[in-house]
């Protein structure tokens, strides 16, 4: 694949939800290397925008093109969105009890090894893969034999989204408000971790509400989403000019 | 649309549920049948073609008079058409020359169906340690490891042959534990049935195989009430299992069966079912109605009965093993994981009745409902004055698959002592959009991610399995819900 291609390019896109547009004729690139952030006030479309992208099958897309690594993605499933590179890391990681983290956790990753005709793992070789990549978000190897986020604090279970976007080892991530319910502890280890994880080939899209965690992970570029649409891109300086005048501002310079 | 999306996810689900009933062809064999209808002469004719004591007749002359008596229970909840007791037939076997001596002189055609279902009758590929018993419509084919088992004093064979060769355990035992008059299906089988399982474990002796049997209905007019019957004398040990399937048709099938099980002192029995007769099709056309009653007596002090079920098939269920805890220090137990699917119907639970000092019991109920299905647990812990120091727990847990599925529990608890401790919990669950859609954002499959949650939900039941059995319910759970969630 030449390298000019965009990770990923969304074209026009418009999505809805019960007929009510959200999204609006969308236009977004990220570049191999780069990390994007996405902020915006509430209800602009940034969690629509995430799950759109990761194909949540409530969202009907009326127009546009999702391409991921030069592919239209638009017409795969979410499985396979996810085989192909996209990891999304819920804002909300739902809980599912009777299944554990660890069996969960390998599932996931041998599935990936499936779709790369590679091998896959017994349990006892997993649990080398996973216990290097706990390292990197610190976590409790106790944490393992728990069920998926069943009872984990709001930072544990933001801690195992970046343990599965660690293991998925994934080109591009979504991290939708992974620091919020973060104190800073968990915020710094997060951080961290998602820095560690960051190469040159891969990329980042960030959506949050807050300048602190672009102080601990450093966007090349921001966006300002509102009603669907991006109405403002700038450089990490536009975060610090937003915490300081708020969304109203942009309003009115528009 | 959101309407339109979870529709897709409810037809991903639908299909995934329903997987192709494996187990329905049918087997095309010579029988000896009698014709259709109920009365004394016909019971007189199946006491005579099994060339039963007279104890027997008079046994199944009582019962029928009896059931005449009575009406079908009305407080289940479950919806079905009145049932025609005269357009089934009451004895249908395949023709067998001569009494069988050997496996190599049973009808091939027969061990072709039975190796088709993965019991195999014939000696080189038999299970290793499980003794089954094979019952083919009204009557048992085989009996393997008969002769091992008699070794260390087991008896194991089919109940006609009980009734020929031990009359004396029969007559005392049968209708012991479930008295004729019980109730309308206890009665219905006590006068018609034609066979069924017996096992007699002696004093002090640990059964050294898992005791199997093969129930298989094959007839299309014919009902299927078999009796089976357990004795652990005292320190001895048992473990059971039974598994049933049945050809799919479009028209009904009844199946009314009685299990007895009696455990003296110190004795411990374990009683396995993984039962899937045919549920019907997709609208709710054909399929067994099953109407069990399955109960066990606790007659030892220090006894311990263990009922686990896995129930998944039957158009209609109505099954509540129970166990009547009359020795000091003695257990029951029940664990059962009951799946509907479509529009079959599943009412069914488990009775503790605590008489003996001390005694204790545990109730673990896991109902899983999909598509237009409605799954009802129905529980009664009696706790009698007697019953000093007596302890239960049960805990009923509800998984919805789907929209339009329903699930009721109806708990009763009866305490007539102050000296009793009981728990109940209960909890009630959906497989949700957002949790398949949690599995298909890390690349794991809605079947794998249905499967996980599945046997997650059921664990704590097919831990209570046999060891050989526990997968093969685990993969038949997973099989009978594939395309059902989305």
């Amino acid at each position: 694949m030449s390298s000019n291609i965009p990770l990923l390019d969304v074209q026009n896109l418009t999505a809805s939800i019960n007929e009510i547009k959200i999204l609006k004729n969308l236009n977004f690139q990220v570049n191999k290397g780069e990390i994007h952030a996405i902020m915006g006030p509430n209800g602009s479309g940034k969690s629509t925008f995430s799950k759109v992208l990761a194909g949540h099958p409530t969202y009907e897309v009326s127009a546009g093109d999702i391409i991921l690594k030069g592919q239209s993605i638009l017409e795969l499933e979410p499985e396979e969105r996810s085989h192909l590179g996209l990891f999304l890391a819920f804002q909300y990681p739902i809980e599912i009890p009777g299944v554990s983290n660890e069996d969960f956790l390998r599932i996931a990753y041998n599935s990936k090894l499936k779709f790369e005709n590679k091998n896959e793992v017994d349990p006892i070789e997993f649990f080398s893969v996973i216990t290097e990549k706990l390292e990197i978000i610190n976590m409790d190897p106790a944490f393992l034999s728990r069920n998926v986020n069943e009872g984990f604090s709001g930072g544990e279970k933001k801690r195992n989204e970046i343990l599965q976007l660690a293991l998925l080892d994934s080109d591009l991530a979504i991290l939708d408000e992974t620091d919020s319910g973060l104190d800073i502890d968990a915020l710094k280890i997060i951080s961290t971790g998602i820095n560690q994880l960051m190469t040159k080939d891969k990329g980042i899209i960030l959506i949050t509400h807050y300048q602190r965690l672009l102080d601990y992970v450093k966007p090349d570029y921001i966006h300002v989403m509102q009603d669907g649409k991006i109405i403002k891109t700038g450089t990490a300086e536009l975060a610090h000019e937003l915490e300081l005048k708020g969304y109203e501002w942009l309003n009115s310079i528009n | 649309m959101a309407n339109q999306s979870n529709k897709n996810i409810n037809t991903n689900l639908t299909k995934l549920v329903n997987q192709p009933y494996k187990y329905g062809f049918s087997t095309k064999i010579d029988k000896d049948r009698i014709e259709i209808g109920l009365n004394e002469d016909i019971i007189r004719l199946i006491s005579k073609k099994k060339n039963e004591p007279p104890f027997m007749l008079n046994f199944r002359l009582k019962a029928y008079r009896k059931w005449r008596s009575m009406v079908t229970p009305s407080w289940p909840h479950l919806k079905f058409p009145t049932i025609d007791y005269n357009a089934i037939t009451y004895y249908s076997a395949p023709k067998i020359k001569e009494k069988i001596n050997s496996l190599d002189d049973v009808d091939p055609e027969l061990l072709k169906t039975f190796d088709k279902l993965g019991i195999s009758l014939t000696e080189q590929k038999r299970l290793t340690n499980v003794a089954v018993d094979v019952i083919f419509d009204s009557v048992s084919i085989a009996t393997t490891f008969q002769e091992e088992l008699q070794k260390s004093g087991v008896i194991f064979c089919s109940i006609s042959e009980a009734i020929q060769q031990h009359p004396e355990l029969i007559e005392k035992f049968l209708g012991s534990v479930v008295p004729i008059g019980d109730n309308y299906f206890s009665a219905l089988n006590s006068a018609v049935f034609t066979d069924g399982s017996f096992c007699y474990i002696p004093k002090g002796v640990k059964c050294p195989l898992e005791l199997s049997t093969y129930f298989r209905i094959n007839d299309q007019k014919s009902g299927q009430f078999e009796r089976t019957l357990i004795i652990a004398e005292e320190n001895s040990e048992v473990s059971y299992l039974e598994g049933c399937t049945a050809p799919q048709y479009d028209d009904n099938q009844l199946h009314a069966a009685i299990v007895e099980l009696i455990a003296l002192d110190n004795a411990s029995i374990k009683y396995s079912t993984v039962q899937n007769w045919y549920a019907g099709n997709e609208q709710g056309k054909g399929g067994i109605f099953n109407f069990v009653t399955k109960r066990g007596l606790c007659t030892g002090n220090n006894s311990r009965i263990s009922w686990t079920q896995v129930e998944t098939g039957s158009s209609i269920t109505w099954k509540y093993p129970s166990c009547v805890l009359v020795g000091e220090n003695s257990q029951g137990e029940f664990y059962s994981v009951a799946l509907t699917n479509n529009y079959q119907q599943a009412d069914t639970g488990s009775k503790m009745i605590h008489i003996g000092k001390n005694t204790k019991s545990r109730i673990v109920s896991k109902g899983i409902s999909a598509g237009h299905s409605k799954n009802s647990y129905r529980g009664l812990v009696n706790i009698t004055n007697q019953a000093i120091g007596a302890r239960n727990y049960s805990q009923c847990d509800s998984l919805l698959i789907g929209n339009n599925s329903n699930a009721n529990t109806y708990p009763i608890i009866s305490v007539q002592n102050s000296t009793t401790k009981i728990e109940h919990e209960a909890s009630i669950s959906k497989i949700g959009e957002d949790q398949i859609f949690y599995f298909l954002q890390r690349g794991i499959s809605i079947e794998k991610a249905v499967e996980l949650m599945i046997s997650g939900f059921c664990r704590d039941v097919f831990t209570e399995l046999p060891l050989e059995f526990a997968a093969e319910a685990d993969r038949l759970l997973s099989l009978k819900l594939e395309g059902s969630v989305g």
